[in-house]
């Protein structure tokens, strides 16, 4: 009898566990969001390794680098590489350079990408859907194919080591990864009801009107992503710019700072002390060219991740 | 007052506005009209009623004999092609002719002689010569495309391995999202250059075990460097996942909750759900996915075959047939056509399986 009562309890027990642990369903119980969480926690940190690993050494001092016991925390706060890094590159104007360099272009290409994805979406033109493909496939074409007539084009129309090169594209709708842009502005102007255009036309609204007070306004979440994005990827385009821009006093930053890394290898060689050195500063050279762009993700991360559900890429 | 209004007949409303309509002309003008023609007076009078271009009122005469009538269909052609008309200026100076040139470039031998450029037609030997007298870049060509296979289909089984774990019942997914977005902020040639000269591209510690060199050696050559190179590189094949993570999460959070429901409730298991559910939703976006990876990782700077190509293209011209800039050209096109093929067999063997369904 006591068997059978103390057989009962554990029984209890055990089912109490097992419904904790597992749930009704396998994806319910704790067991279950354990393995969630620590397979995220570990793909996270394999994915952010880099990051981490760039941020540690940045601060490490020479002695530190030379050790082999120190691997993640620095012994102590070293400034010095990025002293280092900032004299050598005059770094505020330099980043005034590069945030003019990535914002001018990122305006005109958010501009002109609103106009013609509004002309794309709302008017029913002859041969749109050939346009688009045509669009669609200026995407696909690698610009390596282009970059020999196109350099010349620029050196014609003296467009060659200055901004322009960059905004006069961009304003013209052809900027760099220029189909996304339209093709999102595209995919929101299709969702606004054309009930509120027609009220509009109703009150004696034309055409450009319509697109000032109605269409944009409903259309500054885009807005916003594809100023983001464009100034994001123009800040991180080096191998355009070292190619349109050689020559000017204005240069991005990354470009830069691979130049100065480029002239310090040049002097020492392989495998010496000062290339191990060379490690820290030019990490820490990293971390300050980045960190314009860090800090516009920290504080524009919710519209970054956000944008993706408003393109109805999904469809409705 | 309310059973009156109901009673005037329409005619007299007719008639009354047939009185007032001239006082009202005034105030409803098309904007061209109000703003440009309008205030430049007789002269803005003149431009628009002479003999090459008359306007009356719903229809354009032109040379005083093509009359071309203005139906709102062909006004909303009209309005729409002056939206578009800056991207087609545009399309017409910076892509088309810059395409079309260096098609016909690559049909020639190019030499510089200071501005100008030395052409000498060559038909199609520079073609023939990618394929049989370059003695690199076909095997550069050969590796890309393995390596384009294998790179792409880690990048989405990745990436949808990890838009699954967020989707999950877990808290903080804005927060997870952000931390697998930070790459695409970062990526740049010059930082991942670095950071494959560091080291810091291989999954952290893992050389610290011999796992990888017993799988190495027992696997035969033609696979196991490829695979070498991979393990190398991998987490610059993960960084590429960024932006598939977020299209992926978004298409995974619009299957209806009722179809997995339904599918359960049939005692479907989670494995067959994942398969007969989930998969065949996805299959659009999966297809924009690839094409985006393929396209991003054909394109990205530090990329083989776009290294060589550079390389020609700034290297001297000599007279040999495999140097120039015609030759690099006839190189792009040919890596391009590569690429497409590459981009339409991905997509081919995923639509495959829907073609024979429907």
């Amino acid at each position: 009898m006591k068997e059978k009562i103390k057989n009962k309890e554990y029984d209890q027990v055990k089912s109490r566990l097992k419904s904790i642990m597992f749930g009704s369903k396998l994806t319910n119980g704790l067991f279950f969001k354990m393995l969630i969480y620590t397979l995220l926690i570990s793909l996270g940190y394999v994915y952010l390794y880099p990051v981490l690993y760039m941020v540690t050494n940045s601060f490490m001092s020479m002695s530190d680098i030379i050790s082999v016991a120190v691997r993640w925390i620095p012994t102590s706060l070293n400034w010095e590489n990025y002293r280092i890094v900032w004299q050598d590159l005059n770094y505020p104007s330099a980043l005034l350079d590069a945030l003019i360099l990535a914002g001018l272009p990122a305006i005109s290409a958010t501009v002109s990408s609103a106009f013609i994805g509004y002309g794309f979406a709302r008017y029913d033109l002859p041969f749109k859907k050939t346009l688009m493909t045509l669009m669609i496939m200026a995407f696909i074409i690698p610009p390596q194919i282009t970059m020999l007539p196109t350099f010349r084009m620029y050196a014609n129309y003296e467009l060659l080591g200055s901004i322009r090169a960059f905004v006069y594209p961009a304003i013209l709708g052809q900027g760099l990864n220029g189909p996304i842009y339209i093709l999102l502005f595209y995919s929101f102007f299709r969702t606004i009801p054309k009930s509120l255009e027609e009220s509009a036309q109703l009150d004696g609204a034309g055409p450009l009107r319509i697109f000032t007070r109605v269409a944009i306004p409903l259309a500054v979440p885009s807005i916003i992503i594809v100023f983001l994005f464009s100034f994001v990827w123009y800040y991180n385009e080096t191998y355009l710019a070292g190619l349109f821009l050689r020559g000017s006093d204005m240069l991005t930053l990354p470009l830069l700072v691979e130049e100065y890394i480029n002239d310090f290898t040049a002097i020492y060689p392989e495998g010496s002390r000062a290339r191990e050195l060379m490690q820290a500063v030019s990490l820490a050279g990293n971390i300050l060219s980045l960190l314009p762009l860090l800090v516009l993700y920290f504080f524009t991360q919710r519209h970054f991740v956000e944008s993706i559900d408003r393109t109805g890429i999904t469809g409705e | 007052m309310k059973h009156l209004k109901k009673l005037i007949p329409y005619t007299l409303i007719a008639k009354i506005h047939k009185k007032i309509a001239p006082y009202f002309k005034k105030f409803v003008q098309a904007p061209t009209e109000k703003y440009v023609f309008a205030p430049l007076g007789k002269f803005g009078h003149f431009l628009t009623h002479n003999k090459v271009f008359m306007k009356k009122q719903t229809s354009v005469v032109f040379f005083n004999k093509y009359t071309y009538r203005i139906t709102h269909k062909r006004r909303e052609h009209i309005i729409g092609l002056s939206f578009i008309m800056v991207w087609i200026i545009g399309y017409l100076i910076f892509t088309l002719y810059p395409v079309f040139y260096s098609l016909y470039l690559s049909f020639f031998k190019v030499g510089i002689d200071g501005q100008d450029l030395n052409l000498v037609f060559r038909g199609f030997d520079n073609y023939k010569a990618v394929f049989l007298s370059d003695p690199y870049f076909v095997e550069i060509l050969l590796e890309y495309g393995l390596e384009m296979l294998i790179n792409v289909s880690i990048t989405i089984v990745f990436a949808l391995v990890i838009a699954m774990l967020i989707n999950q019942d877990i808290k903080g997914k804005g927060a997870w999202r952000t931390v697998f977005f930070l790459p695409v902020i970062i990526t740049s040639g010059p930082v991942i250059s670095i950071l494959i000269d560091q080291g810091a591209t291989t999954l952290p510690s893992i050389e610290d075990y011999g796992f990888i060199d017993q799988i190495l050696n027992n696997v035969s050559g033609f696979i196991a460097s490829p695979l070498q190179a991979l393990f190398e590189q991998i987490l610059l094949v993960f960084w590429f996942a960024g932006i598939q993570i977020l299209i992926l999460l978004a298409g995974l959070q619009k299957i209806d909750k009722a179809i997995y429901e339904a599918a359960s409730i049939d005692g479907a298991g989670p494995w067959e759900t994942f398969w007969k559910i989930t998969l065949p939703s996805l299959m659009p976006l999966i297809t924009v996915t690839i094409v985006y990876t393929v396209v991003a990782m054909s394109v990205f700077s530090l990329n083989e075959v776009i290294i060589y190509i550079q390389g020609i293209m700034l290297a001297e011209s000599t007279n040999a047939i495999t140097t120039g800039y015609g030759y690099s050209s006839a190189l792009s096109w040919v890596y391009f056509i590569v690429m497409s093929i590459i981009i339409l067999l991905f997509v081919g063997v995923i639509n495959i399986r829907r073609r024979s369904r429907a």
